[in-house]
C-alpha cells in the first residue's frame, strides 16, 4: 500500500514523463484495434455479399453463336430445352441441384389493382440456388407436388404483394395472372440487388401454360467438390463441351453460352481476401512492434533521466530490489492504464461505427433494395485486443527493467554526479 | 567506531591502473569531529566513498561500529547505509519532485515505517532546523542553505552513528558556511561523530582533528587547538 503511494506519487509528480509513456501505450493499442477492425469490417462485408446466393452455383444463359459450327450458319439464336437439364445431370459429374429458370411478362392481376412482371418457371431445387427468403407466415415455396402435378400455384416477390394487396395478408389468395387464376402459396421477401419484381410458377406449370415452344434460356445448378481455380477452369471447360455437343455450337464460341461461375468468384474473393488477410495482419504486427519500439524508448530514456534520483536513494539506504520493485510496478501501472484506455477508444471506435453502419442498414429495410457493401461489423476479437495489449504491457514492463537494473548497479557517487 | 587497517584501493582501466589510497590506517572513535582535507587527487572522495560504503575497497580491512565491512551484498550495505550512515553532499542531492518533507521522510520509508509517522517524524527534524514553514516547499524553491539544512534534516532522521559530509559548504557563500558548521558542530555535541571532507581551511578549523591527505597516503594526522577556532 506505502509502495503504491510513493509510486503513484512519483508518477503524479512527473506528468509529462507519465504521459508520453502512456500514450504510446494507448496510441499503439488504439491503432492495432482499428486496423484490426477495418480489416475484419472488410471480411465480414464481403463475405456478406456472398451469402445473396449458394457460392456453388453455376448459371447458364444461352446466346448467339458467333461461328458457323458443322454446317450450321453463325447468328443463331439458341435456348435451352429439357434435354440440356437432362445433359447437366447425366454428363456434368459434379452437379448437384438443377434448376432451369423460364420467364415470361405477364399481367398480375388481384382485385382492382394489377401490374406486369415477370413470371419465372423454377423447380424446387430453386431453393436451394437462389436462397428466396420466406418468413413465418409467409406460406411456402413451390414444392415438388406443384411441379408433379403442375399446379396453377404462385410465389410473389414482396414487392409485387405490396402493389396488388396493400397491407393485406396474399398467402392463399388467387391472383389472376395472364387469363388464369393462380393461387398464392408463399411470399419471397428476399431483397434482390437488381432485376425487376417476380412471380414464381412451377416450371412444368410455366411449360404448359406460357412457354409452348418448351423453351427457356437459363439454367442454373450446384456443384460440389470445385475446390481450386484449375478444378474450377476444367469443370467451365466441360460445361462448354457438355452443352456445345447438345445444342451444337462450337465449343469455342464463347458467344453462344455465358457461363457465370460464383464459385470461382468466390474462390478469387477468398483468395484476395486471404492476402488482405495477411497484409492487415503484419500491418497489425508492425504497429505492436513500433508500439514496443516506442514504450521501450521512452522506458530507457525516462530510466535514463532518473540515474540521479536512483544513486540518491540509494545513498539513503534503498536496496536494489526495492528501487526496481518500484520502476517495474511504475512501469506496469503506467501501461496498464493507458493500454486500458487505448483499448476502450479502440473498441469504442469500432463499436461505434458499427452501431452506425447498423443503424443505417435498419433504415434501409423497408427501402427497396439492399446496398452494396464492402464493408460490415468491424469489430476486433477481445482475445487479440488483451492479448496485444498484454505484450505491450510486458514489454513495457520488460523496457523499463533492463535499463534499470543497469541504474541500481551503478555507484551512487557516480549516478548523484550526472547531473 | 571506525578502524581503517592498511586500506588499499587502485582504479583499474583498460591500461593502467591507478593506485588512488595506498595503505590508509585511521582510527576514529564514537562522537569524533573530523575533517580531511587534501587537494583535488588526493583520494579524500575515494575514502569518504569507503566509509560510507558506497565504494569498495581492494585489500586490508574496514571496521564500521565493530562490524568487517568487506564483501558485502548490495542488501546489506544498504541496510548499513540506512542505520548507521547520513550523507550530507555538496550538490545536496535532495530529489527535486518531491518537497521538503517527502525528501527528509524517504530514508523511513526504506525502513518499512509507515507513511503518517514518517512525516510526523521528518517534521520534527524539519523544525530542528528551523524549516518547518518550508516543510512543502520543492528543492528549487529553497535557498542553497535551505537546501543543505533539509538534506542534514534527511541525514539525521533514521538516527545515523556517523555523518559523512562531502564538501558540505562547497557551494554555499561565507556567511552561510558559518551557519552551516554551526548546525553540524550542534550535531557533534549530541555524539554524532562527524567527518567532513573539505578543502576549505576554515571549515577544517572548526573540528576537533584534521587528517591531510597526499597521494593516497595520511600525511598528517593533528589534533586542531580549540582557540583557532572560528
Amino acid at each position: 500500500m506505502d509502495t503504491l503511494q510513493e509510486i503513484l506519487d512519483t508518477l503524479k509528480r512527473n506528468k509529462l514523463r507519465t504521459t508520453l509513456t502512456g500514450l504510446s501505450v494507448s496510441w499503439g493499442i488504439f491503432i492495432l484495434i482499428v486496423l484490426l477492425g477495418a480489416g475484419n469490417g472488410l471480411q465480414n462485408g464481403v463475405t456478406e455479399n456472398f451469402n445473396e446466393r449458394a457460392t456453388n452455383r453455376i448459371g447458364l444463359w444461352s446466346g448467339t453463336t458467333s461461328m458457323p459450327y458443322k454446317g450450321l450458319k453463325s447468328r443463331r439464336n439458341l435456348r435451352f430445352m429439357e434435354k440440356q437439364l437432362t445433359a447437366i445431370a447425366d454428363e456434368i459429374p459434379e452437379s448437384r441441384k438443377i434448376s432451369p429458370r423460364s420467364g415470361v411478362t405477364q399481367i398480375i392481376s388481384f382485385g382492382q389493382e394489377y401490374g406486369s412482371y415477370n413470371i419465372t418457371g423454377v423447380t424446387p431445387d430453386f431453393v436451394d440456388l437462389e436462397l428466396p427468403v420466406i418468413k413465418p407466415g409467409d406460406g411456402r415455396f413451390i414444392n415438388q407436388l406443384d411441379e408433379k402435378e403442375a399446379n396453377k400455384v404462385i410465389v410473389l416477390d414482396q414487392k409485387i404483394v405490396d402493389v396488388l394487396f396493400k397491407n393485406k395478408s396474399a398467402v392463399g389468395e388467387y391472383v389472376k395472372v395472364g387469363q388464369l387464376m393462380f393461387k398464392v402459396v408463399g411470399v419471397n421477401s428476399k431483397k434482390t440487388r437488381w432485376g425487376t419484381p417476380r412471380g414464381y410458377i412451377p416450371f412444368t406449370t410455366s411449360q404448359l401454360i406460357f412457354n409452348t415452344d418448351k423453351k427457356f434460356n437459363q439454367i442454373i445448378f450446384s456443384v460440389d467438390g470445385l475446390d481450386t481455380k484449375a478444378a474450377n477452369e476444367k469443370f467451365d471447360e466441360n460445361v462448354r463441351q457438355v452443352m456445345s455437343r447438345s445444342l451444337i455450337f462450337d465449343p469455342k464460341d464463347k458467344e453462344a453460352l455465358w457461363v457465370n461461375n460464383s464459385q470461382q468468384d468466390y474462390l478469387q474473393t477468398m483468395s484476395i481476401f486471404g492476402s488482405i488477410n495477411i497484409f492487415v495482419t503484419i500491418i497489425g504486427l508492425l504497429t505492436l512492434i513500433a508500439g514496443i519500439v516506442g514504450v521501450s524508448n521512452i522506458m530507457l530514456v525516462s530510466v535514463k533521466e532518473r540515474t540521479r534520483e536512483i544513486g540518491i536513494r540509494k545513498a539513503i539506504g534503498a536496496t536494489p530490489a526495492a528501487i526496481l520493485k518500484n520502476i517495474v510496478v511504475e512501469a506496469i501501472i503506467i501501461t496498464a492504464i493507458f493500454g486500458y484506455i487505448g483499448m476502450l477508444a479502440g473498441i469504442g471506435l469500432t463499436e461505434g461505427v458499427n452501431m452506425i453502419m447498423e443503424q443505417s442498414a435498419a433504415a434501409t429495410v423497408n427501402s427497396d433494395e439492399v446496398q452494396m457493401s464492402i464493408f460490415k461489423n468491424p469489430t476486433v476479437n477481445i482475445g487479440i485486443v488483451f492479448f496485444s495489449t498484454t505484450i505491450l504491457v510486458v514489454s513495457g514492463v520488460i523496457a523499463g527493467y533492463m535499463p534499470a537494473r543497469k541504474a541500481v548497479k551503478v555507484k551512487p557517487i557516480e549516478a548523484m554526479r550526472n547531473e | 567506531m571506525i578502524k581503517l587497517r592498511n586500506i588499499n584501493k587502485s582504479y583499474r582501466t583498460e591500461a593502467i591502473s591507478l593506485h588512488v589510497l595506498k595503505g590508509i590506517d585511521l582510527d576514529i572513535r564514537q562522537g569524533e569531529y573530523v575533517s580531511i582535507m587534501g587537494v583535488s587527487g588526493s583520494g579524500k572522495s575515494t575514502l569518504l566513498n569507503i566509509l560510507g560504503i558506497l565504494d569498495t575497497y581492494d585489500t586490508g580491512e574496514y571496521r564500521l561500529n565493530g562490524t568487517l565491512i568487506k564483501d558485502l551484498s548490495e542488501k546489506q550495505a544498504a541496510h548499513y547505509r540506512n542505520e548507521l550512515i547520513g550523507f550530507v553532499f555538496q550538490s545536496f542531492n535532495l530529489i527535486n519532485f518531491k518537497n521538503a518533507l517527502e525528501n527528509v521522510a524517504l530514508p523511513l520509508y526504506y525502513k518499512d515505517i509507515g507513511r503518517k509517522k514518517r512525516n510526523a517524524m521528518a517534521m520534527e527534524a524539519l523544525d530542528k532546523m528551523g524549516l518547518k514553514d518550508w516543510a512543502h516547499h520543492l528543492p528549487s524553491e529553497l535557498s542553497g542553505g535551505q537546501k543543505q539544512r533539509v538534506a542534514i534534516a534527511r541525514a539525521m532522521i533514521s538516527n545515523p552513528k556517523v555523518i559523512l559530509a562531502d564538501e558540505p559548504t562547497g557551494a554555499l557563500d561565507s556567511k552561510t558556511t558559518v551557519e552551516m558548521m554551526g548546525v553540524l558542530t550542534d550535531l557533534n555535541r549530541q555524539g554524532i561523530t562527524m567527518i567532513i571532507v573539505t578543502h576549505e581551511s576554515s571549515v577544517a578549523s572548526v573540528t576537533n582533528r584534521v587528517i591531510h591527505l597526499r597521494d593516497g597516503i595520511i600525511e598528517k594526522d593533528e589534533p586542531f587547538v580549540q582557540e583557532q577556532k572560528i
